[in-house]
């Protein structure tokens, strides 16, 4: 077992809440200026150069806002909704490396807060299902229709799409035979990145992950035009302020379980991190960073890419198209990994799978158009 | 008082809390929010005493599983004759008095059991966990300690939980069935002609 000193995790905690807080602050920054970019504006350029002190007059500002309660609401649980929401997000980062970790030497540090947790992944999946309750709890408590309709939203939203989350890491874990982070990393120094041998699993496990970070184009709970601003119409200054940071935690932890279960983690080809000499440490944290940054980088990219799904076609892409596929791609790895077969059969099985869906998909569905009729969702629009 | 102590001290307190709360509020949707806090702080209680599968398990499946409690609770109970569940004085004296049973067969149970306060050895040394014990538990392969009667009687000391769990499964997946074919909209026997409207 790996020894436990108070003091050494103590400041590990300290500085990962320090750097997750301002990543988190600074991915709002970024996450304007990206659109800014993409939408051929400047974005915000006032404070400080390039806008850079821009958030911290922001959180400056989410704290002195004057925070109203409003009348009509239950306050036991409009008050602690808020808490709850921060706090899974940011318990869920307990058990994902940020840094090099080696399973084989527990003496040296390990750049995880509690390192060599066997339910490791499961821990993850199980505290950030229930980030949702900040979601339910605050859309209920806000004693508002539009809350509580995002809130229910949110909950079918995350309730469908945990299974898919689930089903598609399946295989890497029968593969690393650990739920344990650290040891997938290490399947994977051995025989090189997951995202190479399970791409579909990969594919629907970023998909699934967007649905549960409440990202575009998967934002239904706060969807505007339709619900003023979701669960969170009630809420102002701080209490705003800390659903906004467990959504941010949320992302940057996904980000951090892409690179940690399909890049690699800290592993970088052609031998640059084998070693344990303090420049290959450095460069295996900036591997990882770096995988991490560009998958936080892919969300903004994403969110002003694609537009928003209907509800019913959110639905339909988790039920019908998800969790079958999962469920077939898991039974494929594990023949595959019953009779022993070679690591390349994983890959080919991945792509045939894909094509095949494709086409089976495209005989299946109607195109998701509104039909000349007016007809959305196959129903008379006059009676 | 080591840390280990305070941790459990707090976490039990908070539990034990919550469920109070659960039995005195009177709104249904409260009631599984209190549940929610309860089952979580169990769930810390597994994580605290080493169980730490156990204690994931609770969180995905029973708070998970709360979850759907609240949303059933809001939807059914959003307006209507159930929001407050006034309990009248027949049902407190009896939850009064199954609660206070229950209590004694626990607390009798608890202090007749002689704790020897050893821990089974993990089975990695480096790691705390014991999911390959659970395992190897459920599907036969390791001797389980509690063995049945009947088994050692016939000098058999394999226990499989196997066939016990595949039929709760079994049965689950009967339930959910049967519910998703209870709660199905019912149809209008005449349907409509498709694209009616212009």
């Amino acid at each position: 077992m790996t020894p436990f000193h108070f003091w050494t995790t103590a400041i590990t905690i300290a500085v990962v809440l320090f750097v997750v807080l301002h990543v988190v602050a600074y991915m709002i920054l970024v996450e304007r200026k990206v659109s800014a970019w993409m939408q051929d504006r400047l974005g915000p350029n006032r404070v400080g150069p390039w806008g850079l002190l821009q958030p911290i007059v922001d959180g400056a500002k989410m704290f002195l806002k004057e925070d109203i309660i409003p009348s009509h609401v239950d306050k036991v649980f409009y008050i602690l909704a808020p808490g709850v929401a921060a706090f899974t997000a940011l318990v869920a980062l307990a058990v994902v490396p940020f840094g090099p970790t080696d399973p084989s030497q527990p003496e040296r540090y390990q750049f995880v807060i509690a390192p060599n947790i066997d339910i490791g992944i499961l821990w993850t999946f199980s505290t950030g299902s229930m980030a949702v309750y900040g979601v339910i709890l605050g859309g209920w408590s806000s004693n508002n229709k539009y809350s509580l309709l995002g809130s229910l939203r949110s909950s079918a939203q995350v309730i469908s799409y945990e299974i898919p989350l689930g089903l598609s890491v399946l295989g890497v874990i029968l593969y690393a035979g650990s739920l344990n982070l650290e040891r997938i990393i290490d399947w994977q120094v051995q025989h090189g990145w997951n995202a190479l041998y399970h791409p579909l699993a990969f594919l629907m496990f970023v998909t699934a992950a967007f649905a549960e970070c409440n990202r575009l184009p998967f934002d239904l709970p706060e969807c505007e035009q339709e619900l003023v601003g979701g669960y969170h119409t009630e809420y102002s200054s701080i209490k705003f302020g800390l659903f906004f940071l467990g959504e941010y935690t949320h992302m940057i932890t996904t980000s951090l379980l892409f690179a940690v279960l399909f890049c690699g983690g800290w592993h970088l080809p052609f031998g640059l991190t084998d070693g344990n000499e303090w420049y290959h440490t450095a460069l295996k944290l900036v591997s990882i960073l770096g995988k991490t940054a560009f998958f936080l980088f892919f969300y903004v990219w994403v969110r002003w890419t694609l537009p928003r799904f209907r509800f019913d076609q959110l639905m339909g892409i988790a039920w019908k198209l998800l969790i079958p596929l999962a469920t077939v791609n898991l039974v494929v790895v594990m023949v595959l990994r019953e009779y022993e077969a070679p690591l390349w059969a994983l890959t080919a099985a991945s792509v045939a799978l894909f094509v095949g869906a494709t086409a089976f998909a495209a005989r299946q569905t109607t195109p998701p158009v509104i039909r000349r009729t007016g007809n959305i969702h196959g129903l008379p629009t006059r009676v | 008082m080591t840390l280990t102590q305070f941790l459990f001290w707090t976490i039990a307190a908070l539990t034990g809390l919550s469920a109070i709360m659960v039995v005195l509020t009177q709104n249904i949707v409260r009631a599984a929010a209190w549940l929610l806090f309860t089952l979580a702080g169990t769930a810390g209680i597994y994580f605290l005493l080493g169980s730490d599968f156990i204690g994931a398990t609770q969180l995905i499946v029973y708070v998970g599983g709360t979850l759907v409690l609240v949303v059933f609770g809001v939807m059914l109970t959003a307006q209507g004759p159930f929001v407050n569940m006034k309990a009248g004085a027949g049902d407190w004296a009896v939850s009064l008095i199954v609660g206070v049973a229950l209590y004694a067969v626990l607390a009798v149970s608890t202090l007749l059991t002689a704790w020897t306060g050893e821990y089974p050895e993990p089975v990695d040394e480096r790691s705390s966990a014991n999911v390959i014990v659970l395992g190897q538990a459920l599907t036969g392969i390791r001797e389980v300690q509690p063995r049945t009667v009947l088994a050692a009687q016939r000098g058999y000391t394999r226990v499989s939980y196997i066939l016990p769990f595949e039929i709760v499964s079994v049965h689950l997946v009967v339930v959910l069935v049967g519910a998703a074919y209870l709660a199905r909209a019912r149809r209008r026997t005449s349907r409509m002609p498709e694209g009616v409207g212009g």
